[in-house]
This record gives structure tokens, sequence and C-alpha cells, in this order.
């Protein structure tokens, strides 16, 4: 029986591929449930840090574009969100590992788009730019008509007047729709390795873990409440994290008229 | 299926797919869809009424009662539904277990955890290893059921305890002015009155619950993502009258059509009954239509 101390310097960071390379076998211990679960964590803040910080950008870009006059720029964005929030994230892995798989067939240059760190990702950042745009185009129509009236009176126009006006009006109003987005989306990371997206060498996030040892001691009582902590600690961060950029562009407000970020973010998308 | 299909190599790019399209394995793809929907139709109210249940709770004078339908509601929150839907199928089987074993065989006492295993006396299998295949895939989907059931319904009760807090004050204090009791009032007023407030999260929540089905295939039940893999994987001439190379693109890419016209028809549909709903209410959505009409 190795100490948990071992253990954790051991497992850490299996699931970037450091340490110890065979998986625990028998005898289970709590420390190694906890250690290897929590170092599947980094694969689930890996995935939704990046997509959540390139998501951010393309989502603005489709929120104007949707609420553009010009059918151009709206009917593709338009298009573009109903065909990610239609259907089912789960379905979206699958059709783009088998994409991916069809593409690496013909061109050996897109091989890395079948593995977890790029194809998973590019799925999850169009997924998350699609939701956001939605809630950023929520936003946007929901800015107060002053506010444009005033930027019209002081002669600003095109980029200017997006970039001070539209732009943080529309940041400080989607905000708390924004911070459930973001949640839900480190939900998300949990499909990746559920999907088509092989665990190349059992280098998996912290569901497959914990799955792993549910199916191993077929006794779900242990890794999943782990699991359930994991996560739980990560959604109180996401709203730490958030909730100071709230503070940041709520700021020219009088005190009383701040909103404050709901602490308790709605259960659903 | 069709006569023409005796010698599916000598037939035309069209033909051939007609035969390949309605194989038996095929039809079994398409009977997978019926399951998908019959998923949605027990699950829908199940969970609705789970998540009456829990708001009810929350909203409970008696402080216990009130916690644990407010611990209920709260969770589902902050943790990825998928884990619990991997945590419950497993976590209610074993429990199901549990209790047939000791009314059936309350004379076991071997430990039933043993290091690794779970282990009950074989009558108390749930169901018995006698049983034919169907009684398995049935215990299977009626497992995915309550898991959706429980999972969903957490959700629906965070939605219509929202909507019930939501009616007007004053419609209750009227109500108790009328000298009605708090079970009167509570049927009587606030629950005809909430389901407008509570609409909009429950179409919500049906969208998110179409888009949830395809994790039936997480529970191991043939579901339709189960058949797309099976029947797109590739097919040599060997094993099959149709082969092809692999085709597991296009299946899912029919999975996402379908899903996409499924959740577009859901929209269209939820819009008119939102309509009907607001028609005559004292909300910002009753006078929108109001002036629509007036005008």
């Amino acid at each position: 029986m190795k100490s948990c101390a071992q253990t954790i310097s051991d497992y850490a960071f299996r699931a970037i591929g450091y340490g110890e390379r065979l998986l625990p076998r028998s005898d289970f211990t709590v420390c190694e449930q906890f250690t290897l679960i929590g170092s599947g964590m980094i694969w689930n803040i890996y995935f939704g840090v990046i997509a959540l910080c390139t998501g951010f950008f393309f989502a603005v870009a489709l929120a104007v574009g949707k609420s553009s006059d010009r059918w151009i720029y709206r009917r593709p964005s338009e298009l573009f969100i109903f065909l990610f929030r239609g259907s089912p994230l789960f379905i979206q892995f699958f059709f783009a590992y088998f994409f991916f798989l069809s593409l690496k067939k013909n061109y050996a240059f897109f091989d890395p788009l079948t593995a977890a760190w790029l194809g998973a990702v590019i799925v999850l950042f169009l997924n998350t730019a699609a939701y956001s745009a939605e809630i950023f185009y929520g936003a946007l129509r929901s800015i107060p008509k002053g506010d444009t009236e005033a930027a019209d009176a002081y002669g600003l126009t095109g980029w200017s007047r997006f970039r001070r006006i539209i732009f943080p009006t529309m940041m400080r109003l989607a905000w708390p729709a924004y911070t459930n987005e973001a949640i839900f989306l480190f939900h998300a990371t949990a499909l990746v390795f559920f999907s088509a997206f092989p665990a190349r060498g059992q280098k998996g996030d912290a569901l497959y873990y914990a799955s792993y040892f549910a199916d191993k001691t077929f006794n779900p009582f242990v890794p999943y409440p782990i699991l359930a902590f994991y996560f739980i600690l990560l959604t109180l961060v996401v709203i730490g994290i958030f909730g100071v950029v709230n503070r940041r562009l709520n700021r020219h407000l009088p005190q009383a008229a701040r909103p404050k970020l709901r602490v308790r973010p709605n259960l659903i998308r | 299926m069709f006569s023409y299909c005796t010698d599916p190599s000598t037939l035309d790019t069209f033909r051939w797919l007609t035969c390949y399209l309605t194989t038996g394995v095929h039809m079994s793809f398409y009977k997978s869809f019926l399951l998908v929907l019959a998923l949605l139709a027990v699950t829908a109210p199940v969970a609705l009424s789970f998540g009456f249940l829990g708001a009810m709770s929350a909203r409970s004078p008696v402080a216990p009662v009130s916690w644990l339908g407010k611990g209920y509601i709260a969770i589902v929150r902050g943790v990825p539904d998928i884990a619990f839907f991997l945590f419950f199928v497993i976590a209610l089987d074993q429990s199901f277990e549990l209790i047939k074993h000791n009314i059936v065989c309350s004379d076991w006492t071997d430990p039933i955890r043993q290091g690794n295993d779970f282990l009950v006396c074989p009558q108390a299998k749930v169901p018995l290893g006698t049983s034919p295949e169907y009684v398995h895939q049935l215990y299977g989907f009626l497992l995915a059921v309550i898991t959706f059931a429980i999972v969903f319904g957490a959700f629906a009760a965070n939605v219509l305890y929202g909507g019930m807090q939501a009616v007007p004050r004053a419609q209750l204090e009227t109500a108790e002015a009328y000298g009605m009791t708090r079970r009167q009032t509570f049927w009587r007023v606030l629950v005809p009155q909430m389901w407008v407030f509570a609409l909009p999260g429950l179409s919500n929540l049906w969208m998110v619950l179409i888009k949830a089905t395809p994790l039936l295939f997480l529970l191991g039940i043939e579901d339709i993502v189960y058949w797309a893999r099976e029947l797109g994987g590739t097919k040599t001439s060997k094993f099959s009258a149709y082969p092809h190379p692999d085709w597991r693109m296009w299946y899912f890419l029919f999975l996402l059509i379908f899903y996409l016209s499924f959740t577009k028809v859901s929209e269209v549909v939820l819009e008119r009954v939102m309509r009907r709903l607001n028609k005559g209410q004292a909300t910002s959505g009753g006078e929108a239509m109001r002036k629509e009409t007036s005008a």
C-alpha cells in the first residue's frame, strides 16, 4: 500500500501523460480516486478555457452580424446559431469526429484534428460561440435607446461608436447570462471522451476516470461524489472570476444601481 | 424488402440505395427513433410531476420539507448532467437489487459488497438472469426513464418554483381576503396562474430534454446513436450484401438534421402555446397582444 503523497506524485499529472503509466488495478484507495479524478480536471479546464477565450470573439462577431440590417451578414449568423443551438452537442461531437476522420483519410495533414486536444476544442469553440452569440444578441437588442442616441449626439460613428458605447453596454447586460453559459460549457467538456474522441493512452478527463473507477469497483458512491466535488469547486471559481469582471463592467454605475452577479445561476443553458 | 433486392451487386445506385435503406437492421434503426420519441413522451410528464413535487416542497412552511425540496433543486446544480446519468444507472440498479435482496433472501449472510463486487442472491437479480431478452431491454429503458426524470425533475422544479414565486403577491392576498385556506389558495389561484410565468422556462427545458436524448446511448440502450455507429461502420462484402466504406459521418449528419428539424418544430409549436396562454394575462406579453389586436 503506497502512501498518499506517493500516489499524488505518481498520478497528479497522469491525465496529460506524466507519472506512472499504469492506472491502479485493484485495492483502490480514496486517495487514488481523488488524485486521478483531479488530474482529469486538467482536461476539463483546458477545454473550457480555450473554448471560452476563443469563442468569445467569434460570438461578438456573430451577435453583431445577427443584428445587422444587411441580410448578407444576418442570414449566415442566424443559420450558424440555429445549427449549433438546435442540435445536441453529443451528436455534434460524433459528427465532427467522423468528419475529421474522413478528412484525415484523404489528407494526412488533418491528423491532429482527430485527437481530442484539437478536434474537441474546435467543436466546443463553435458550440459556445453560438450559445454566447445568442446571449450577446439579446443584450444588444436591449441596450437602452438613450445610450445610442447620446452616442449619435456626440457624433460617434462606426467603430468608435461600437467600441466605446455599444460593446461595453452589451457586455454589461449580457454578463450574468454569459456566466451561466461559461458554467455549462465546463459541464459540457465532460462529454468529450464519452462521444467519439478516444482517450489515447488512458489520458482522459475527470469523468473518464470517475467512470473507470465506478466500472472497476462497481461502486458509484465514491468516484461520482468526488467528481461532483471538483465540479462544484470549478463552478465556484468560475463564478468568482466572472464576478470580478462583472464588478469592473458595472463600476461606472451608482452603488445602488450596480447589479450583483446572481450567485444562483440558472440550471439550464 | 423489394423483389429486385435479391442480388444487390447487380443494381444501379438508386435501386441499391432503396434496398440498402430498407434492410432489417435499418428497420431497427428507424424503430430506435420511435424509442427516442417514446422516452420523451414518458419522461416529460414524469419529470414535470417530479418538478411539481419538488417545487411544492420547496415552498413548504415546514423547514425539513422545504430543505428537501431546495436540496433536490440544488443537487443538480454545479455538476454535469452526464455525471448524474452515469451515476444513477448503477446506483438505481444496485438499490433495486438490494431492496429485493432484503425481501427475497433474508437468510443470506454473506456481505453484499465483497471487495470490487456487488453480490446479491441469484433470486434477487433484477431482472432475473433467466428472463427473456426483452425484459432486460425494458428494464434498461425503465432505468433510463427514471434517471432522466430525476435529473430533469430537478430542472423543472427550479422553473416551477420560479413560476410560483412570480405570481403577483396581490393575487394570493386577495384569495386570503376571501377566506380561502392555504390549500385552496394554492390550487385555485396560484397553480392556474403560474403556468404563464413558467412556460418560457419549461419550453427551454423541453429543448434541453430533446437535446439530452442522445445520452441514452451512454446508458447502454440501443438508441439512434448506437445504430448510427453500427450501421455506418465499414462493411466488407464478406459479411454484408451491401458493402460500403465508413459512412458514419453521413449517419450522424442525418441525426443532426433529425434533431434540428425536431427542435424547429417544437419551437414553432411552443410559440403558439405561449401566445394562447398570454391571451388576457396581466403580463407584458399579454399587453403586447392587446395592443396588436386593438391597433
